[in-house]
């Protein structure tokens, strides 16, 4: 059952950002050129899911096991640190360069787009850039001070 | 600011808006784990035991969608996407958001729907960055150059 849920949320996933034309990195960036001819139609699709998702995690809040019965991991990072803004100010850069947010980028690449798999490849390198250095750069100096 | 009304989908995206946010509907609650792309993926490349088979078959579903799509969608109801950049441009915007998403823990998915819908002010910061950064790339990119 679970494994089935999780097929399924990753098929309707893509179905919802093909159909939606976040895929089509021109349409993500037409709505990012708010200076230009501006597409609004993602600000839609931003605002359609969290329509939905807002009651989903109200309800999952009060909730300690999913309804299958497994543990509900819900963030519990809270603070607004500098690897917080760096970090999204770096993948705001990238997906303003080319149109692509990791989702879209998978499913593109999934459709046979050989560009996408470019992406998609560079960006499981950078992936792994990273973990290679939160391991050996950030990671001791986070335990130094005490947190991890 | 002049709106693209050719381009602008406004019902396709607010119906694909709606089934991304069921789909993390259905993936909080009955699976247990927030829906963000980056996190699912990073996750594969620092592997736990016992933390990987559900990364995949998520995975999996995902790369079904394509073909489930156009064997529900009228013939023609896709325009062929615009990939305008070269694969120069490809290579850094893809190391970028590598890096930046798992730097940031969390990218248009985790942050952007997740975490605007759990009301979290964390990703809300993170929305409005990535948000910000991708607008002043794109200004650049389009009007300074």
């Amino acid at each position: 059952m679970q494994k089935i849920s999780e097929f399924v949320a990753g098929l309707l996933f893509g179905l919802g950002l093909l159909l939606s034309g976040m895929t089509d990195p021109g349409k993500v960036l037409g709505f990012l050129d708010v200076s230009g001819h501006w597409d609004p139609s993602l600000a839609l699709v931003m605002g359609g899911a969290i329509l939905v998702g807002v009651f989903a995690f109200a309800l999952a809040k009060k909730r300690t096991t999913s309804f299958l019965g497994g543990a509900l991991h819900l963030p519990k990072a809270s603070q607004i640190d500098r690897r917080l803004v760096v970090g999204s100010l770096l993948f705001g850069a990238g997906w303003g360069l080319a149109g692509f947010c990791p989702g879209p980028g998978l499913v593109s690449m999934f459709s046979g787009q050989p560009k996408a798999a470019v992406f998609v490849a560079a960006m499981v390198v950078g992936m792994i850039l990273f973990e290679v250095a939160d391991r050996y750069i950030h990671r001791p100096r986070a335990l130094a001070r005490g947190r991890t | 600011m002049v709106i693209d009304w050719v381009n602008f989908t406004p019902w396709a995206s607010l119906g694909g808006g709606i089934v991304l946010g069921l789909t993390a509907a259905l993936f909080i609650l009955l699976n247990g784990r927030v829906l963000g792309i980056s996190g699912i993926l990073g996750g594969l490349l620092s592997p736990r035991v016992g933390d990987i088979g559900w990364r995949l078959v998520f995975l999996l579903g995902m790369a079904a969608a394509p073909l489930v799509f156009a064997m529900l969608a009228p013939a023609g109801f896709l325009a062929a996407p615009r990939i305008d950049a070269g694969y120069g441009l490809l290579l850094a915007a893809g190391l970028l958001v590598g890096i930046g998403t798992r730097y940031g823990s969390g990218c248009t998915s985790g942050h952007g729907v997740c975490g605007l819908s759990r009301l979290s002010p964390r990703s809300l910061v993170a929305t409005l960055t990535f948000m910000a950064a991708g607008f002043a790339i794109v200004f650049v990119a389009r009007h300074l150059f």
